[in-house]
């Protein structure tokens, strides 16, 4: 039994660090722009279906894809804001809602028409890891470092760097960073293309070990709007942490109770804590 | 009152009643079958547009409440073998009462967290009614043929559950139109321009907002346990589709959200030009992309909608359509 408990505990957290990353883009774009973003989950299966056609039309490394999507991710996340969002970013969250959802909506149309909805999955494996009585898989764990890299990139971007600086400026008062010089629409369509480029990652890293349809990412988005409760949305780096606590919810409960009761807890501690401390649990008061 | 002295009021609910009457009349099979779709479409929109168009507070999962309800209605129906009318209102009762509380947590929650939260609910309901004994699991439930001879035969049953609906329909239009004009609707509409300045108005924000959910929940239960019964069975993947929630939501922006008149046109416009997509080769899979293509026109160029939109070119026409 509890051998059984740390082995899935563990399986969940490396998970975890993937869904962090995930819920970071969206953290991200909420806390500068004040967008929820519908279309995050679409953007996560685009991530796949972009690792799975590289690898298995061209035969390039799922690793290498990665960055290849992230690029192509990003520009796809301007023409988002440009085509979709620039319009009504002074309309209130109704209209950002509503344009987001409508991309969405797009996304999986298309989608399904094109990949249509019989599951995929990218057969590479680089084998396992003997760790006591456990055994890890390789692409989980690259999966996870991958993530932390990710996250110190991200970190040291936004502290570090001149653009980073202006987005956390943005982020904490629009009207005075425009003071200051800094072009909002810039960095508005900047942070929501990291956000796509972050979902992408997310997905292309989840396709090497789970398989996939188009509307995987509806779970997936499901999953980041919990995490980024749990971090406190628009902190992009609680969010990592918000996903490990997921990871390991994930983890544990399907020991005690059927699978198919995991949507119902998370979907309750997501309500519970939208109710209860909708800053988050590691959020700001 | 004198709601029937307006103008706006008698081309609503006309337009309903006339529609269905007509129907009855020819008493034609396949026209019964499209209007049935429609007047559904008609309801549920309307009953989404009064926390949406008139609060403001997006809802995403808006179907639960017609998969809930229904799903009772139904299985009150078909378990317990108790007459259609007295379920319909079973389910609409359990309805409001899951709305009562699930909007008195939820509802403290502002605009966007709110639209959130809904997300979630069909997701959570689905898992829920799936894994849920009396309600026959992942397989649903199914209605004993004999239960239609009750209403003289299958045929005579499902004209029955036409007019039913026709009815239904026309109460849920002149509950709209009503609850916009008064006092209740007035403060609804505060809540949406302005919550903070809406409570110093005087306005009592958490009970008129679930108040207003609890309404707009009622009326899709009715619709669920007539849709139900009509199919002859029930089961969790018909009872909740997330798809039909968005689509419902199209229909009330494509029409204009906030006005009456809106869901109504909105469903009108969504159904037929489904039918003229769902036939034609090229866009028969495409039709969920054409809907959010559409969807992104109008918030985008129309916000108001068709009728926002008429109403803006045409002011003489405001009194007509509201």
């Amino acid at each position: 039994m509890f051998a059984h408990l740390s082995a899935s505990l563990v399986d969940g957290l490396l998970i975890g660090f993937v869904y962090g990353i995930a819920a970071m883009g969206l953290s991200l774009i909420w806390g500068v722009m004040r967008v929820i973003n519908l279309a995050h989950g679409a953007t996560m299966a685009l991530g796949m279906f972009c690792i799975y056609g590289l690898f298995t039309k061209l035969g390039i490394n799922p690793y290498l894809g990665v960055p290849l999507a992230a690029l192509l991710a990003l520009l796809f996340g301007f023409l988002i804001y440009g085509v979709a969002l620039h319009r009504v970013m002074q309309s209130g969250y109704l209209y950002t809602l509503l344009a987001t959802f409508a991309v969405n909506m797009i996304i999986i149309g298309v989608g399904t028409t094109l990949f249509t909805t019989s599951p995929r999955n990218v057969d590479f494996s680089l084998g396992s890891l003997q760790m006591g009585s456990e055994i890890l898989l390789g692409t989980r764990l690259v999966a996870a470092v991958a993530s932390v890299v990710i996250t110190v990139a991200l970190y040291l971007f936004l502290y570090f760097t001149r653009t980073g600086k202006a987005i956390r400026a943005v982020s904490n008062n629009r009207a005075a960073a425009e003071l200051m010089g800094i072009s909002s629409t810039q960095v508005l369509a900047l942070s929501f293309g990291l956000g796509t480029m972050l979902a992408a990652v997310a997905g292309g890293l989840t396709a090497t070990f789970f398989p996939f349809t188009i509307l995987s990412g509806g779970a997936y988005q499901l999953k980041s709007f919990v995490i980024c409760v749990l971090g406190g949305l628009g902190n992009p780096l609680g969010a990592l942490f918000g996903g490990l606590i997921l990871g390991a919810l994930e983890g544990i409960v399907p020991v005690f109770m059927p699978v198919s009761w995991v949507p119902v807890v998370e979907f309750g501690l997501f309500v519970l804590v939208l109710v209860v401390r909708p800053t988050g649990l590691m959020g700001a008061k | 009152m004198s709601f029937w002295r307006s103008a706006g009021f008698w081309i609503n609910v006309l337009l309903v009643a006339i529609g269905g009457a007509v129907v009855l009349l020819i008493h034609q099979d396949t026209l019964r079958e499209t209007v049935f779709t429609i007047l559904m479409f008609v309801i549920l929109a309307s009953s989404l547009n009064i926390i949406m168009g008139l609060t403001g507070y997006v809802n995403f999962g808006h179907i639960v409440f017609f998969g809930l309800g229904g799903y009772f209605g139904f299985f009150l129906l078909s378990q317990l073998g108790w007459p259609l009318y007295l379920c319909m209102i079973a389910g609409g009762a359990l309805s409001v009462v899951i709305a009562l509380v699930v909007g008195a947590a939820v509802l403290r929650l502002r605009g966007a967290y709110f639209a959130l939260a809904t997300i979630g609910i069909n997701e959570a309901a689905r898992a829920f009614v799936a894994n849920f004994a009396p309600f026959g699991g992942a397989t649903g439930l199914y209605v004993n043929f004999s239960a239609y001879n009750a209403y003289g035969g299958s045929s005579k049953a499902l004209w029955w559950i036409f007019t039913l609906l026709w009815i239904v329909t026309i109460i849920t239009v002149v509950v709209c139109y009503l609850v916009k004009h008064s006092r209740f609707g007035l403060g609804l509409i505060a809540i949406r321009e302005d919550e903070d300045a809406a409570m110093v108005m005087g306005v009592k924000t958490p009970w008129a907002k679930t108040a207003a959910f609890a309404l707009s929940a009622f009326f899709p239960a009715l619709v669920g346990t007539l849709y139900f019964f009509k199919n002859g069975n029930v089961e969790p993947e018909d009872a909740f589709r997330f798809q039909l929630s968005l689509e419902i939501l199209v229909m009330v922006m494509l029409g204009g959200k906030g006005y009456v008149l809106g869901p109504i046109i909105g469903a009108l416009a969504y159904e037929r030009l489904r039918g003229v997509l769902l036939v034609s080769p090229l866009f028969k899979n495409l039709h969920l992309a054409l809907s959010g293509a559409i969807l992104l026109l109008i918030v985008l160029f129309m916000p108001g909608g068709l009728v926002g939109w008429v109403r803006d070119r045409l002011p003489r026409l405001r009194r007509w359509l509201e």
